[in-house]
């Protein structure tokens, strides 16, 4: 074999093992994702029945009950952590794009906001702590949902803000053109616009903390009782899944499992959706 | 008559749009103190551990509750540890899937693949704790930590990687799990920026007759480097600050140990086992201290992901 020859044997085969091995990546991916989502369908649809939305939560020892409460508790919370970090996000997405795009000040709250959305959601947890639940000397209802609040409000932010940058320029000229105030342009062309966009993202925002443990374990803590009240403690989906996984009791660990799917087929759910409505984004973007 | 009311209109429309600005304004900057606040709030909550260990908070081990010693060596370094672990599977397995989506892949399967990846990093973190918990811990412990310990423990230099108990928990464990959460972040993100690269560039190395292999390594590498360093230290970011998954299969024991069998713990696992419970003002203020480092070292990791990020960005609007 002459020299050249030799050469190109030895590309080929460099190339054939890259490609061999890109390809054994990608199946290593999709093998986990498989085995895990299996794993949450097979044990979880086992515990799945009509009595987890019917019954609370049961004490250790206990081989029945459900997840009422925990249900419950976590509808609230998310819910009105998206009331609370929507509209902020959504003014601060504005302010962003509209009036300080091109500014340092501007890139300073852009890079503020992206740490903070990569940010741990635990220290999110113990920051609401140590504002909320330390001085007033309670866990609440209200402290998990402002701790989820801080997880939605990046999120929220960055999606207004790209989305609202994406509406052509000439929209505004032309409204502004015509006489009609600043404030006006935003809320009836820009947000028009950019709708979509943004209901994705606070879409995505909820799927996000919908699984969320780590910053409701010292906010809303848990309750094992029916509580909607949330000024008290309160359960939610995960942080009863955590407690119940860790257990010893069996009937405590079918429970978790059921939670475990009941919480991924939610998530899955919502980011499926919030994908369509994305891809039926406006025509304008 | 008519000037009157148009005046009124354009005070009134004036007044207006004071307030939006106002309104937003104040948005804008609430997103700024917030982060400075959760700072200041969590340093505020450490300083009596701060004050009382010192410096040397940093280089004890101990931890020991009821005698009110605390140390945030061990926490620290296993966070560190099982992020390394997990980058050091992740990254390449993400450049791998990155190079097949990109590349390798038929067009029909490029949208379904990367649709299930994205997938991966939709599921919540606790899912992948039960699942480390439940299905890969009595794996790892019945097929591959027991022959770790037979074949490896007794091996130079690598041999202190494979001692410990091979019950399946552990600090490796924790580094698997953390690997599989991470790599969808990095694996899209590099598949980001692997298909801004100019269509052009690749296409005069496949001219010259480059292989596939030899496109990645020596055009759509070197144009993406930094970008796709981002990427990497924004999986690394994810994985520091990480902590239902982590918790459920790390042990939870202050060890200092390099062994991948042994058990170990985390900040954040710290954190969330033991802040609900923490009586002793001490012990509170040592796990606000502890999440006040966690913030900084996650601060440092993702500031240099968006900078490496941003230079990109800045190429692409060119």
């Amino acid at each position: 074999m002459s020299n050249v020859e030799f050469i190109y044997l030895k590309r080929r085969i460099a190339n054939a093992a890259t490609m061999v091995l890109s390809g054994l990546a990608t199946i290593f991916g999709l093998f986990f994702l498989t085995w895990i989502l299996w794993t949450t369908l097979s044990k979880g649809i086992d515990a799945i029945g009509p009595h987890l939305f019917t019954q609370m939560t049961p004490p250790p020892g206990e081989v029945s009950g459900g997840m009422l409460n925990a249900l419950v508790g976590s509808f609230m919370m998310c819910l009105l952590a998206v009331l609370m970090a929507a509209p902020i996000g959504i003014a601060a997405g504005t302010y962003l794009a509209e009036y300080v795009n091109h500014h340092w000040l501007g890139d300073t709250i852009r890079f503020v906001n992206d740490i903070l959305l990569s940010a741990p959601s635990i220290v999110l947890g113990l920051f609401v702590f140590t504002i909320l639940v330390q001085p007033t000397g309670g866990f609440s209802g209200y402290a998990g949902a402002i701790a989820l609040g801080f997880i939605v409000l990046p999120v929220v932010v960055r999606t207004t803000d790209e989305m609202i940058r994406l509406v052509p320029t000439q929209m505004r000229e032309a409204a502004l053109s015509l006489g009609i105030p600043q404030w006006k342009v935003n809320t009836q062309i820009l947000y028009r616009a950019a709708l979509p966009g943004i209901l994705t993202g606070i879409l995505l925002a909820l799927a996000r903390i919908s699984g969320e443990t780590a910053p409701l374990l010292f906010t809303a803590l848990n309750n094992q009782y029916w509580n909607t009240d949330m000024a008290k403690p309160m359960a939610s989906v995960p942080v009863v899944i955590f407690q119940f996984a860790m257990s010893p009791f069996e009937y405590w660990n079918k429970l978790a499992w059921a939670g475990a799917l009941i919480v991924t087929l939610f998530v899955l759910f919502i980011s499926i959706f919030a994908r369509v409505v994305l891809a039926r984004k406006n025509k304008y973007g | 008559m008519t000037i009157s009311i148009s005046q009124q209109r354009t005070q009134r429309d004036s007044r207006n749009d004071r307030f939006f600005k106002g309104a937003v304004t104040v948005a804008g900057l609430f997103v700024l103190i917030s982060l400075f606040a959760a700072a200041v709030m969590m340093f505020k909550g450490g300083f009596e551990a701060f004050q009382t260990f010192g410096l040397s908070f940093f280089t004890t081990p101990n931890w020991d509750v009821p005698q009110s010693q605390f140390g945030a060596l061990v926490p620290v370094f296993g966070t560190v540890y099982t992020s390394l672990i997990a980058l050091l599977i992740a990254v390449p397995i993400s450049f791998g899937i990155a190079i097949f989506l990109t590349e390798l892949a038929p067009s029909w399967l490029r949208l379904p693949v990367s649709s299930a990846i994205e997938l991966l990093a939709g599921i919540p973190s606790i899912i992948y704790g039960m699942w480390g918990l439940f299905i890969l811990v009595p794996f790892l412990g019945e097929h591959v930590f027991p022959w770790f310990y037979e074949n490896l423990s007794e091996k130079p230099l690598i041999g202190a990687l494979f001692q410990g108990p091979p019950l399946g928990i552990g600090i490796g464990t924790a580094g698997l799990v953390l690997a599989i959460m991470v790599i969808p972040f990095i694996a899209s993100v590099m598949r980001e920026v692997f298909l801004t690269v100019p269509t052009q560039l690749k296409e005069s190395a496949y001219a010259l007759g480059s292989t596939t292999t030899e496109v990645v390594w020596n055009i759509v590498l070197p144009y993406t480097r930094s970008a796709v360093i981002g990427g990497i230290f924004l999986g690394l970011g994810r994985a520091l600050g990480e902590t239902m998954a982590v918790t459920f299969v790390i042990g939870n024991a202050y060890d200092l140990g390099l062994g991948l069998m042994n058990p170990g713990t985390s900040i954040a696992s710290s954190i969330a086992n033991e802040f609900g419970e923490a009586v002793d003002p001490l012990h509170k203020s040592t796990l606000l201290a502890l999440g006040f480092v966690l913030f900084i070292l996650t601060f440092i990791v993702l500031s240099i992901a968006r900078l490496m990020l941003r230079s990109l960005n800045k190429r692409d609007g060119n």
